[in-house]
């Protein structure tokens, strides 16, 4: 099973990267992702999480061919 | 109707609230309100004087999270047309951001419906500003200013 990664704006700067590519061999939480992804335990104050552009909560399932996303709270308009 | 816009270099909203009129409303005399709502980057923000913003997004989670907002207003209000335009890359200062307008018969569902997208956009779409200071720190903003301040 592959995960499609992304970071941005200031959780990117800090991870160092815009994204990562996951092989896993059975569906992972939201966190579980992060946890493997970014070698982090917890999240950081505020992290939003999207799964194929929408919000979700950390506890929910990503399966194959997913794209979770992981950023800061949002600064638009 | 709906038309969504993301733009890399700096904008006219009001010529390009204009041209979208022309062509998308030609023909319908139905609609009796219209409002609109213009953002432009301050050249202070947080007591530091700012010199230049960068914005961020996402960009296949902003088109989707601006069609979900714009799906909701039109559930909420007679809403007719909707168009945002939102600018990404480097801002100046005096520079509009982001344009929402709103077509309706009547000035009460125009108004709230402006209101609640332009503040739906800022707490859901995904992007980001990045400000150079005037003296060259740079910052990432944390958060939007209150819309009620």
């Amino acid at each position: 099973m592959n995960i499609k990664v992304k970071y941005f704006a200031s959780l990117r700067e800090q991870i160092g990267r815009s994204g990562d590519y996951l092989q896993v061999s059975e569906p992972l939480t939201a966190m579980e992702v992060w946890k493997q992804a970014t070698g982090r335990e917890y999240f950081p104050d505020g992290l939003l999480i999207a799964l194929n552009h929408e919000y979700i909560s950390d506890d929910v399932l990503v399966n194959d061919g997913d794209e979770i996303a992981f950023f800061p709270p949002v600064t638009g308009g | 109707m709906r038309h969504i816009e993301i733009l890399e270099t700096v904008f006219d909203p009001c010529q390009i609230q204009k041209n979208y009129q022309q062509k998308s409303m030609q023909g319908k005399t139905g609609y009796g309100a219209t409002a609109s709502f213009i953002g432009t980057m301050r050249d202070f923000n947080e007591g530091d004087d700012v010199a230049v913003m960068e914005l961020e997004h996402y960009p296949e989670m902003t088109e989707k999270q601006l069609n979900t907002i714009i799906d909701i207003a039109e559930d909420k209000w007679p809403v007719q047309n909707t168009l945002i335009v939102h600018r990404v890359g480097e801002i100046l200062p005096g520079e509009p951001i982001m344009l929402v307008v709103v077509w309706s018969a009547h000035r009460a569902a125009a108004f709230d419906a402006c209101r609640y997208l332009m503040e739906e956009l800022k707490h859901r779409a995904p992007f980001w500003k990045k400000e150079t200071l005037v003296q060259g720190d740079q910052r990432w903003v944390e958060k939007n200013t209150d819309g009620h301040e």
